[in-house]
């Protein structure tokens, strides 16, 4: 093969989502002290509770030092460099779509995300968030018929503070780790969803977050309630426009699954990486946790991450209630000077509790993509199971792949198997494709794709054609 | 079809294959012969374009340097290879895999891609003729295959190429009586067609069902001795340490 071969080229690859749009906005100025966050909160006509809870969380916030166990390679984040709140001018919440800045319709078309009547996605329900405000839902009226509620964490604020004040903190408390402590007390907006008792959710969920202001943090605060019996299934996107610094998105997910109740939730985030040397990119540091409350719940993670500079995130399962399943299965693909610390905690508790970890790390150009999971087993949670897969599979050769897998058990009568690989890109399955007509950049994405496919059969089928592209576009110039 | 003139091939270094020369007319079948080792699936695999090899003397294919053609274009262009031991490829789709292939082929020769269900009723068809069904359609690209069914994956392949010259490396290893013969069905058809053969094989048996028109014997890189089909039964008889005193 020539020494520079299309590889190379491939990480050469544009990011696509990378545009400005320009809208009339409020951003809040830079820095952060109490006046913030209460300014935050009254903007939003949040009720006493919450604005409490706040202030808690950022006293607490304010005795900490950012964590640095993840090794990453990071610039120091200036919190006061930051604005905390940035919105599209005019009414914070939008009863209908003819009131959203037709510029803003554009972009989320553009991003492929329509969200007109005539034209959105059939079978999926969307909540639009625009850096700190989530500016439309779709077929709420419809979810409403079944009792489902769907709308922003900020109306649900308003309409449902009970509802809120019951959940919030009760998974990831304010006191979890630095950024929730963080977000806790500075959040913007999110979804919030909730799945009365026995219903299935009649459509596909899924929550579309756009960064679009220059020096403004995102603090996603997304909330998921399933009552007994019930069944939801919801997707998050994420994009942000291409710029020199980095951004920040520090996001706080809370699932709770009573008795027989199931969540699926998948993430395809494609914040934007940074450039080739690079520079800029989002850094995307995520606290995702679900809690099995009930007898026989059970929480899917499913995660394609492709995007930010930098990534921290471990969407965890706490299995309290017996019997119940917590899985996690994840792709998490970087080039260039990406690095991705990803992985996934389940924290058995109840009796016959089961989990199930699969990872698939893609490393390409000099990037640096970790797995780092951990499983606990309780002395109470008799008959536990865990099951973990890391694969990694290595594009080039000077990336990196790491496996750190933490394992806690205090019940003998349990069970627990991890199984790692790392390989390199297998240059006999290239050429035999290639053999076959197809060229370099064709066979990488196919090969690839099918060494995550453990992992795409877990996605919506509605999104299934959307993550293919993405890999493809991803791994577009990155053989090596 | 094909013309070698004192190819060279070598990897890191090392010759592995040194002058060698043949020709292949369209419509004629030549078998590659000789002990382990002695270069036969290296000379395919450098054909076809392998990136481990370095190359030197000339290729013609179809009035073309092969040597300046990428592998892709090699194998658009009508060069194809079975291997000596196809490679699998988990989680992909087979099915998907042979649509690719198929539709890939089928733009470079601006034809229409065929949509799903007109590609299941051709690959089916195909399929018969290598003796594998639709039970192999929903399984990863030769993922736990047989040895026998990785071979016949690879001809159905072939059949899709629809290619002009074909180098079949040791297609009769693994492959049982009947398979042979219809192998046999396939390249007796094609040749008559104007398509040509390179097999490559140890054994009288395959040659018993297609008799090739020209016999090469290779030895440490060299062809050390051409002839017709009596050149089989020899090897047959007395295997290859005379090729000690020739070469
Ligand atoms: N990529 C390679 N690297 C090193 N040695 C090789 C490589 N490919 C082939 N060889 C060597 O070249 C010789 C010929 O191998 P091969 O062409 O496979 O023989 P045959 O197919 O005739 O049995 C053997 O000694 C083999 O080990
Ligand atoms: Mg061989």
């Amino acid at each position: 093969m020539p020494e520079k071969s299309v590889v190379d080229q491939h990480l050469e690859s544009e990011y696509q989502h990378g545009f400005v749009t320009h809208v009339a906005q409020d951003v809040l100025s830079k820095g952060l002290d109490e006046s913030v966050v209460r300014w935050i909160s009254k903007e939003k006509n949040e009720p006493e509770f919450l604005l409490k809870y706040r202030l808690n969380a950022f006293e607490y916030w304010k005795s900490l030092q950012p964590p640095n166990w993840a090794k990453l390679k990071i610039n120091e984040i200036d919190f006061q460099a930051i604005s905390y709140y940035a919105a599209p001018k005019g009414k914070p919440t939008y009863n209908s779509l003819s009131e959203v800045d037709p510029e803003l319709l554009r972009t989320y078309e553009r991003l492929g995300i329509p969200l007109h009547e005539q034209k959105k996605l059939a079978g999926v329900a969307v909540d639009a968030v625009f850096d700190s405000v989530s500016v439309a839902t779709t077929y709420k009226e419809t979810l409403k018929k079944h009792g489902v509620i769907f709308c922003s964490f900020s109306e649900a604020a308003v309409k449902y503070p009970e509802l809120v004040k019951k959940y919030l903190g009760r998974v990831v408390p304010y006191r979890d780790n630095f950024f929730a402590a963080l977000n806790s007390a500075v959040f913007s907006d999110g979804s919030f969803v909730y799945i009365p008792k026995g219903v299935r959710c009649p459509m596909e969920l899924s929550t579309y977050f756009r960064i679009n202001s220059m020096h403004t943090g995102q603090f996603e605060r997304t909330l998921i309630i399933a009552e007994p019996g019930s069944y939801v299934s919801y997707l998050e996107g994420c994009t942000a426009p291409m710029r020199d610094e980095n951004q920040l998105h520090a996001a706080v997910v809370e699932l709770v699954a009573h008795e027989h109740a199931t969540i699926k939730y998948a993430t395809v985030q494609n914040w934007y990486p940074g450039d080739k040397e690079g520079k800029g990119g989002i850094y995307n540091f995520v606290t995702k946790r679900g809690r099995c409350e009930g007898r026989s719940a059970k929480i899917t993670w499913t995660q394609v991450e492709t995007g930010s500079a930098i990534t921290w995130k471990y969407p965890s399962v706490i299995l309290k209630g017996d019997d119940s399943v917590g899985e996690f299965y994840s792709v998490a693909v970087t080039k260039n000077h990406q690095q991705a610390d990803t992985g996934s905690k389940m924290i058995h508790i109840g009796k016959n509790t089961r989990s199930m970890i699969v990872s698939k790390g893609i490393s390409a150009g000099v990037s640096s993509n970790s797995y780092r999971g951990q499983v606990v087993v309780r002395q109470t949670a008799k008959g536990a199971r865990n099951y973990t897969q890391c694969d990694s599979l290595l594009v080039g050769s000077n990336c990196h792949a790491n496996t750190y897998p933490y394992i806690d058990v205090k019940q003998r009568n349990s069970q627990v198997e991890h199984e790692a690989t790392t390989a390199k890109i297998d240059e006999q399955q290239l050429f035999y494709c290639m053999q076959r007509g197809l060229t370099e950049e064709e066979a990488l994405p196919l090969i690839v794709n099918g060494f995550c496919r453990e992992v795409f059969e877990k996605l919506p089928m509605e999104f299934a054609a959307e993550v293919k592209q993405l890999m493809e576009l991803t791994l577009e110039n990155s053989i090596g | 079809m094909l013309s070698i003139k004192k190819l060279s091939v070598s990897v890191e270094d090392k010759e592995i294959i040194r002058d060698l020369s043949f020709n292949l007319a369209p419509g004629t079948v030549c078998a590659l012969m000789g002990p382990n080792g002695s270069g036969k699936s290296t000379l395919a695999n450098a054909l076809a374009g392998h990136p481990d090899y370095k190359l030197s003397g000339s290729v013609v294919f179809d009035r073309k340097n092969l040597l300046e053609m990428a592998i892709n274009e090699r194998a658009l262009e009508g060069l194809f290879l079975a291997f000596q031991s196809p490679v699998a490829i988990p989680g992909v789709n087979n099915l998907v895999f042979l649509q690719t292939l198929y539709n890939n082929l089928r733009k470079h020769r601006n034809q229409e891609p065929l949509d799903a269900t007109d590609f299941i009723q051709y690959v089916n068809q195909c399929a018969k003729q290598v003796g594998l069904d639709a039970s192999f359609w929903s399984r990863g690209v030769n993922d736990d295959f047989s040895g026998g069914e990785k071979k016949r994956n690879d001809l159905l392949q072939m059949l899709l190429m629809d290619p002009k010259l074909m180098v079949l490396d040791e297609i009769d290893s693994g492959l049982d009586v009947d398979a042979l013969k219809k192998v046999a069905t396939i390249v007796n058809q094609m040749r008559k067609e104007g398509k040509s053969f390179i097999l490559i094989t140890h054994y009288q048996r395959l040659l018993d069902y297609i008799r090739p028109d020209e016999i090469h014997v290779m030895s440490k890189g060299r062809i050390v001795s051409s002839g017709d089909y009596s050149l089989v039964s020899k090897i047959e008889k007395e295997g290859y340490g005379w090729l000690e005193t020739v070469s």
